[in-house]
């Protein structure tokens, strides 16, 4: 009976997510739908003149995207916070940055995910061409999983709280706009005719960082809301 | 039933932190109506009209010492706020909780100010310029900080919770005016920039530089006001505390 | 203050009594909100030894469990796991088993899912047959396929203490109101759980409102009332 490895404790929990969010579908792609939902209202709002479209596509999708992944990451922690499961995942002495990230990957491989997959549909809608739609995919690949990060982060530091999803979108948000905006500047420096190299490599940078820094932090929030 | 009061290791202990800023408030205030006073003076009435913006200019004299105070005020907030999380320190974290309503108002009036200055020189009330786009988002960071301070009951966790929500904002600032800054240059036919200021003539150093301490002045004495409340509300069990409540009422 | 009070049930001698504390805690404080709840709480827990907390609604028997678990840290005072501050031990996972007030039992996982996830982040033996034993020996294996949300309170702290049946050394149970919504059936296999690890020479913390523990347990007293801070 030896403590936990690592791997082991990061893939019990990560696949955990995984089954508990299968078993529950419909909920688990309410981000997407929100997403969805959300990108076809801008179209509306502004007109559908496929010059202005264009132009405002890389910026909404993006936008739409990060208000989606902060959807669920409220949740992140509140429901083992409530049946005691999170207490178990402290109790196991595995480190808890790890818990951390694997939660932040889980996340990630349920709403970041499936949004580099449909996004780029949507930005057909928005007559994107096809080396921008390429250059918004990538962006999103790096950029998602910093959303998802930074969104644990707020997740974790609200745990418990009344207003905890709302919270969580007020701190964050902020905390986004260097993605957002060298996300969507990528999409649009291709969209212009020049290169998205410089983009892509602070997103890269960002995600590294974003990496290494904020699961210990994570792990130093969960300290601090469940003492 | 009452608990015991509890002994934290203290940094200073908020008895000796509520006499010492009694006795300095006094001449705090005084300072800052003073230097303002001077400087304001200054500022509207000496220094010279400016060639290209006429009068309009001179609301840079609040404008800028206001957002200086606004990015020092996070700084030490995040700073105060870090200390009492490690240190376990209840003073600083009852300091750091004093400086945000504070550092909130003066990005709200290094906005607004801007937004004077911008009216007359690019005829709209708002320009989407790095600093004043980074400004901006200052103003949301400390909004997310003290709306998670209030919405967090217990008043320990409230405290460790804002300390590290206030460090991982100050670790990004640079980051996001970075950002805000490559943002602002992607655009083109956005080249506005505030940065048209008027070259520095020796009087308006000065009266910037006095607007400057009047703020800190002032800074210092409405933060030591509110910490001053904040400590009476916390230590309110305290034998101190309990005889100050005491003494003013048989004064009364 | 106060540590241990003599019991007043029946002792029962042990061969352990006189070996080192597995887990000592020595002057615990706890608060909660601006208030301490308790302090100067002295605890020894030694091989074959059971201690039963008790105190009012309030009083903070979850808080000092939580504590000796070293989920939480104390306002004063610490917590020894073998010489070694608990939260920084590494043996911690392996030698103490803690079981909360909760479950820690997800509504969408089968039974066996939910064990399974459990032992597996402790490092317990956590394979199909480990899973279905550990669920047989209290009943439960018609329902190992059944969803978590389905079961009935009684049947969910049956499942979440399924957990002990795996236990085969003499480890440290930190249990939360451990008979709470059990039947008879259920208090009477738990005591058998009790009795065969402190035969072993585990030891047991457990709180708990109700004499529920079976009298042949040799079980001390830990009174929280006694221990209230002024």
């Amino acid at each position: 009976m030896s403590a936990t490895a690592s791997p082991s404790l990061f893939g019990a929990l990560f696949v955990r997510d995984l089954r508990l969010a299968l078993r529950r579908r419909t909920e688990a792609l309410l981000p997407i739908g929100f997403f969805v939902v959300a990108v076809a209202l801008f179209p509306l709002g502004v007109g559908p003149e496929p010059q202005t479209l264009r132009q405002i596509a890389p910026g909404v999708i993006w936008v739409c995207a990060l208000l989606a992944a902060m959807l669920s990451v409220s949740q992140l922690y509140s429901s083992d916070h409530a049946d005691g499961t999170l207490e178990q995942l402290l109790m196991t002495g595995g480190s808890t940055t790890l818990i951390a990230a694997a939660r932040a990957a889980a996340h990630w491989t349920l709403t970041g995910l499936p949004l580099v997959v449909a996004a780029p549909l949507f930005g057909l809608l928005f007559d994107l061409s096809a080396t921008a739609l390429r250059v918004l995919a990538l962006t999103l690949l790096l950029g998602t999983p910093v959303l998802s990060l930074l969104g644990s982060l707020g997740a974790a530091l609200t745990l418990g709280l009344r207003s905890a999803s709302v919270l969580v979108i007020l701190i964050v948000l902020p905390l986004s706009i260097p993605v957002l905006i060298f996300g969507s500047g990528a999409v649009a420096a291709v969209d212009a005719g020049q290169a998205a190299g410089p983009h892509l490599s602070l997103l890269g940078a960002l995600l590294i960082v974003t990496a290494l820094g904020v699961p210990p932090a994570t792990a130093a929030a969960l300290r601090i809301s469940t003492e | 039933m009452s608990g015991q009061r509890l002994r934290f290791f203290t940094f200073a202990a908020p008895s000796r932190f509520y006499s010492l800023s009694g006795s300095l408030l006094p001449w705090l205030w005084a300072a800052a109506a003073l230097l303002a006073a001077v400087g304001l003076y200054i500022g509207f009435f000496v220094a010279p009209t400016d060639a290209q913006q006429g009068e309009s200019y001179r609301i840079i004299f609040i404008h800028v010492p206001a957002a200086w105070m606004s990015m020092i005020v996070y700084l030490a907030m995040a700073a105060w706020a870090a200390i009492g999380w490690i240190f376990n320190a209840r003073m600083a974290s009852m300091l750091a909780r004093a400086l945000a309503p504070s550092g909130m108002v003066f990005t709200l009036i290094a906005l607004a100010t801007g937004s004077f200055w911008g009216k007359p020189a690019w005829g709209t009330w708002w320009v989407w310029d790095a600093r004043l786009t980074s400004e901006l988002i200052l103003l949301f960071l400390y909004v997310g900080y003290i709306a998670l301070v209030e919405a967090i009951d217990d008043v320990r966790r409230a405290d460790h919770a804002g300390a590290l929500l206030a460090i991982v904002g100050a670790v990004n600032v640079p980051v996001i005016y970075f950002s805000v800054r490559w943002w602002n240059t992607l655009h083109q036919g956005a080249t506005i920039t505030m940065s048209a200021a008027p070259k520095m003539q020796s009087t308006m150093l000065v009266a910037m530089l006095l607007l400057t301490f009047a703020f800190w002045a002032y800074a210092f004495a409405v933060v030591f006001v509110r910490a001053r409340a904040i400590v009476l509300e916390r230590e309110h069990d305290a034998e101190w505390v309990r005889g100050l409540a005491l003494a003013t009422r048989k004064s009364t | 203050m106060l540590s241990a009070v003599p019991t007043s049930r029946p002792s029962v001698e042990s061969t352990f009594t006189f070996s080192e504390p597995h887990l000592a805690a020595r002057g615990l404080a706890c608060r909660r909100g601006t208030q301490l709840l308790f302090e100067k709480v002295d605890l020894a827990l030694r091989p074959g030894e059971l201690v039963w907390l008790r105190g009012r609604n309030g009083r903070g028997k979850t808080s000092l469990l939580r504590l000796v678990a070293g989920i939480s840290t104390p306002e004063a005072g610490e917590v020894l796991l073998d010489g070694t501050p608990i939260a920084a031990s590494d043996e911690r996972s392996r030698r103490v088993v803690y079981l909360g007030h909760q479950h820690a039992l997800k509504d969408d996982l089968t039974s066996a899912e939910a064990l399974e996830f459990l032992l597996r982040i402790h490092g317990r033996p956590s394979d199909r047959a480990s899973v279905l034993a550990a669920l047989e020996h209290w009943g439960m294996l018609a329902h190992a396929n059944a969803w978590v949300r389905r079961l009935s309170q009684g049947q969910r702290r049956r499942v979440a203490l399924a957990r002990l049946v795996g236990e085969t050394h003499a480890s440290l149970w930190l249990l939360d109101e451990p008979f709470d919504a059990l039947d008879t059936d259920g208090v009477q296999r738990l005591n058998a759980l009790l009795l065969q690890h402190l035969q072993r020479g585990g030891s047991v913390l457990l709180t708990g409102h109700q004499a529920t523990l079976a009298p042949a347990l040799p079980a001390r007293e830990l009174d929280l009332d006694d221990c209230a801070a002024a």
